[in-house]
């Protein structure tokens, strides 16, 4: 149902139901599947079945002959086509040449060989059988750690050491922290392969008109406007004759924002044949060729005084990257060197990152990207530096924490931490969840030999990407505002929403603004032939920074509207409230919609004023924002079988200003699955030949709803100064959150066994053994 | 993720099925197994029949103190049959373990048993339950029990042509006990090991014992050994304790990435505990 509001109430900070979920909970959303045009093609692509092979030979006659087969393509074929593009550099960066086809040699399980295209899919999937793939195969490598030893399989034989890049970075003076310290704690802490699994896979419908000498291609993408450019570039044509559109897209978390072989392709396809053709990735492909997550073994070292003062954190990162660059992929762990002080007040740090070629599927963005490796990693060695003094976790931390006054925070990785108040998001959360008390029961529970563990996280991070120059491609976002003739707005953002409900936030917001009805404002996005160019949706950065830049639109739009509300009352004494001009003086009044048709109509104009009703902003930030929070999870350990059971999970997050609590609980929650799966049950296991084992739903445990404890959501609220809206962001905060309070949370049900540290995920056997191991 | 071409035919009758099924035309019953096979072409039937239309096999009746399920009936049907909740709670109580609820909508009794996953959940019951198993072709019908059933992985006593086409159970006396304990797959929801138990105490020990094990090894089998440990004995803790560590005694036991073969005897010994409880705790 729609919402129907007066135009007085406020409607920023409402908890206000989606516009767009009737159509979605309807099923009349149009996904990329949902996509048919006439004559349109469907495409099925052969992939490798090896880890690493080198292609004697490709035999397509079989599939060619295949009556309904119209072209069968392999990497020989594809000429005139760029490789797929990496955005991220850094000094030194090897990058492989990540052709669309394989040319001579197969990298990773699900390496596109060859595309059948024919008049059905499923004579599409038989032509894709029948092509014969002659392999030589040669001995692959999927762990980061054995691809750095020495003699190891050579990922990419012109680099033999694997090692993509070597990152350092050092802030303050370590020697003289490690120098000073009385106690340092060390521990090698993994964070494992995570498939990101959308709702909805991938999809490319590509459709190339030959008479313009134009490509529409419609993907399910976080960035339509980015792979436009991209695209243009691959496949030469001009990018004012790409439109890429985005049709509903069924989740991304950063598995979306990227560029992939089968978009060029798809592109490629259907200038080839003259026809539109279709790809739609199986689960089986998500599993195998969409981005992992995650993907990392670091070395920890933490030093403090036997106060708990911390002095500084040293960190090793072996980052598994997987055959190639992706968008982003070996960006993804400079955030997390940049996350490394977390919420601390210590000044000095030195990481090493080693970017390690694999023969997996490349790794990149997956909701947190880096923050969460980095945040796991801190909220670790803080406890275990507990531990080792101990002290209470909470006063641990309590007593490292940045200050209040301290803001805006330079830490020693280069930041400027915008806002916060820390104490009071972590003092919040130990007092609803009721920490003393909980400790009481604790004792008596070990008494009896329950293993009761209280885990707490107080995390950080960086999001709201971003300024443009720490973002590769432009970190700003635009916005347009069009004012129809009868007073209904059309609200244009380049962010490209897919879940997270700027549909409804971004109404409010305009709604709040011009004074009109929520109903009367449609949110559009994802289209690059209706949208100025944006730059998408990812790092929690819609609100953020798409908010802003629809907030000075929106401005704009009020200015104009008072000129011609000043012209229409006759005087200059006018004021622009609750969707009307009123002249102080008169009391007269003249609607936003009356002014929206007389600006149309133009019969008359306010001096030095144009027709029309219609604003542009492009909106660059600042800075990054920096939300943060404190998550606490009570579970207890089945000494018997290993099992963990959440009794009670409290978070308390801190996102600056809320539009919508509403959405911001939903955010919260999904993202604390998404870091409950990774801490509990999702693994992506490759074998040594690199198949992976975990490639379905069978094998690879998704969290689902039945699994999830409820989420005791509150909030306190640190307005960000970096924007006029005073917002963070929190679409990443919830997985970044949960992770270390649930791991934390075992390892203190464990601790009187004498267990140190046990890496994610903690599935029961592994908790199991470690008992026993300890008994 | 798209099968190869096949027929498909739903026939009209059950006999039409088995003349089809003689023919070599393989039964599809509510294909929560087979079709995701065929989807990633690891089976490529040629012909389908499709049984779980037939309202010959869709039955849940009491006739002569035994309880007669048709092979069509659904897991959500079992699980939610008034009957069965009634007469015989531990297949109601086995079935609502399956799956989720959209698998339990489609999948059927019939079609789990004759697919015979060593890690499926009806096993266990079937055997704890000494069930009846009717194996029907063109050619006629016999009963086989589930004990002589169970062979192996996806192996039984079907024949070629044959079908499971019912399940015969016994309507419980009201002091008899049970229960169907379960450690789910965290990703799949099979069972990594299941354990079903049906029990009677009388005068203070124990007057009878079943176990029927599922998931822990390449088939379902009774503990019989558990069983004889129990026979005749107070039901004490440690006695329980005792006789359930004999559960995996002498069994091959799976191994996969969610639990070892010695995580997945330990955890049969602990289910086989909590079922033993549970069951003699509900045995009147």
């Amino acid at each position: 149902m729609a919402t129907t509001v007066t135009n007085i109430e406020k409607l920023v900070g409402k908890r206000i139901r989606r516009k767009e979920d009737p159509r979605l909970i309807t099923g009349t959303a149009t996904y990329v599947e949902d996509i048919k045009l006439p004559g349109m093609h469907h495409a099925v692509i052969v992939r490798s079945p090896h880890g690493a092979a080198n292609i004697k030979g490709v035999d397509i006659s079989k599939a060619a002959a295949l009556p309904g087969v119209a072209a069968v393509f392999t990497g020989a074929d594809i000429t005139g086509v760029g490789s797929v593009v990496c955005g991220a550099d850094l000094p030194g960066l090897r990058k492989p040449v990540h052709h669309i086809l394989a040319q001579s040699r197969v990298y990773y399980v699900g390496h596109p060989v060859a595309v059948v295209v024919a008049t059905d899919r499923y004579i599409a999937a038989d032509g894709a059988d029948l092509v014969e793939v002659d392999y030589e195969v040669t001995q692959a490598v999927t762990d980061p750690e054995k691809a750095l030893a020495e003699g190891a399989p050579a990922v990419h034989p012109e680099w033999p050491d694997n090692k993509a890049f070597v990152f350092l970075q050092k802030g303050g003076d370590m020697e003289k922290a490690f120098a000073d310290a009385e106690v340092v704690v060390k521990q090698r802490i993994t964070s494992q392969r995570l498939v990101p699994n959308a709702m909805e896979t991938r999809g490319v419908v590509a459709d190339w008109l030959q008479a313009e000498h134009s490509l529409t291609l419609f993907t399910s993408t976080q960035i339509p406007h980015l792979a436009r450019t991209i695209l243009a570039g691959q496949l030469g044509i001009d990018e004012n004759r790409v439109r890429v559109v985005a049709p509903e897209v069924g989740g991304g978390f950063g598995s979306k924002l990227n560029v992939y072989a089968e978009e060029a392709l798809m592109g490629f396809i259907s200038r080839k044949i003259g026809k539109p053709v279709k790809w739609i990735e199986s689960r089986r492909e998500n599993f195998l060729v969409t981005i992992h997550g995650r993907g990392h073994v670091d070395y920890f070292e933490i030093a403090a005084k036997r106060d708990g003062t911390i002095l500084g954190l040293k960190l090793k990162l072996i980052q598994d990257l997987g055959a190639y660059h992706q968008l982003l992929t070996p960006a993804i762990p400079t955030l997390s060197v940049l996350m490394m002080p977390g919420l601390y007040n210590f000044r000095n740090i030195d990481a090493e990152v080693i970017g390690t070629f694999t023969n997996c599927v490349p790794t990149d963005a997956y909701r947190g990207a880096g923050r969460p490796e980095a945040t796991h990693g801190i909220e670790r060695m803080v406890d275990l530096l507990a531990a080792e003094l101990n002290m209470d976790p909470a006063v641990i931390r309590f007593k490292n924490f940045v200050q209040p006054d301290q803001f805006p925070f330079p830490t020693a990785t280069g930041l400027n931490y915008d806002s916060g108040d820390y104490g009071a998001t972590l003092q919040k959360a130990l007092d609803t969840i009721g920490y003393d008390d909980l400790r009481k029961q604790q004792a008596a529970a070990r008494l009896e030999g329950r293993l009761m563990g209280i885990g707490i996280s107080t995390y950080g991070e960086l999001c709201a990407f971003g300024p443009s120059p720490a973002t590769p491609a432009g970190g700003w976002e635009s916005a347009t505002v069009r004012v129809e003739p009868s007073g209904k707005v059309t609200i244009h953002t380049g962010t490209s929403p897919h879940g997270q409900g700027q549909e409804t936030s971004f109404a409010q917001l305009a709604a709040d603004e011009l004074g009109v009805s929520m109903d009367d404002i449609v949110v559009l996005h994802g289209d690059t032939s209706v949208i100025p160019y944006g730059i998408g949706t990812f790092g929690s950065r819609n609100t953020a920074v798409g908010g802003p830049a629809l907030f000075y639109a929106l401005q704009d739009i009020k200015e104009k509207v008072k000129k011609f509300g000043k012209m229409l009352l006759k005087s200059e004494n006018v004021v622009f409230e609750n969707g009307k001009c009123t002249c102080q003086v008169s009391g007269k009044e003249v609607t936003f919609q009356t002014i929206a048709g007389a600006a149309y109509r133009a019969m008359q104009l306010p001096p030095d004023t144009d027709p029309g009703l219609v604003a542009t902003k492009f909106w660059e930030p600042s800075n990054f924002a920096f939300p943060f929070g404190a998550h606490i999870i009570v579970s207890e350990v089945d000494r018997e079988t290993g099992q963990i059971e959440i009794k009670r999970y409290v978070a308390v997050d801190d996102i600056g200003n809320q539009l919508n609590p509403l959405l911001v609980e939903g955010q919260v929650h999904g993202g604390a699955a998404q870091g409950l799966g990774q801490a509990l049950w999702e693994h992506g296991i490759y074998d040594d030949n690199g198949q992976l084992m975990t490639g379905e739903f069978m094998d690879y445990a998704m969290p689902r709803a039945s699994m999830m404890p409820w989420v005791e959501c509150s909030h306190t609220t640190t307005p960000s100064p970096v924007n006029p809206l005073g917002v963070k962001g929190v679409g990443e905060a919830g997985t970044i959150g949960s992770t270390p309070a649930m791991v934390n949370s075992v390892m203190d049900a464990l601790m009187p066994l004498g267990i140190r540290h046990l890496d994610m995920p903690l599935t029961p056997e592994k908790v199991w053994k470690a008992i026993n191991g300890a008994a | 993720m798209i099968a190869n071409a096949f027929e498909y035919t739903a026939p009209q009758s059950l006999d039409e099925a088995l003349g089809l099924i003689a023919g070599g035309a393989k039964p599809l019953s509510g294909g929560m197994s087979l079709i995701p096979m065929m989807k990633l072409r690891l089976a490529a039937p040629e012909h389908l029949v499709d049984l779980a239309r037939l309202k010959e096999l869709n039955y849940i009746r009491e006739e002569n103190g035994e309880l007669h399920i048709g092979a069509a009936v659904t897991h959500y049907e079992v699980e939610s049959s008034p009957l069965l909740l009634g007469k015989c709670p531990l297949l109601a109580e086995t079935a609502a373990h399956i799956g989720d609820i959209q698998v339990r909508n489609m999948g059927t009794l019939g079609g789990s048993v004759a697919h015979a996953d060593p890690a499926s959940d009806y096993p266990a019951a079937l055997q704890a339950l000494e069930a009846g198993i009717v194996l029907r072709s063109a050619g006629g019908a016999r009963t086989v029990s589930a004990k002589d059933f169970f062979i192996d992985t996806f192996t039984t006593a079907l024949e070629p042509g044959e079908i499971v086409s019912e399940i015969v159970v016994p309507v419980e006396p009201g002091l008899t006990g049970t229960s169907y304990q379960k450690c789910k797959h965290q990703a799949s929801g099979f069972a990594v090991v299941g354990i079903a138990v049906r029990a009677r105490r009388e005068n203070g020990v124990v007057s009878l014992i079943r176990v029927g094990v599922t998931g822990l090894s390449g088939s379902s089998y009774r503990a019989e050994n558990v069983e004889a440990a129990l026979q005749g004995v107070e039901p004490t803790g440690e006695a329980i304790r005792a006789a359930a560590g004999l559960v995996a005694h002498s069994v091959d036991a799976s191994a996969d990435m969610q639990a070892s073969s010695e995580y997945r005897k330990h955890l049969a010994s602990v289910y086989t505990a909590k079922a033993i409880h549970a069951a003699l705790s509900r045995s009147a």
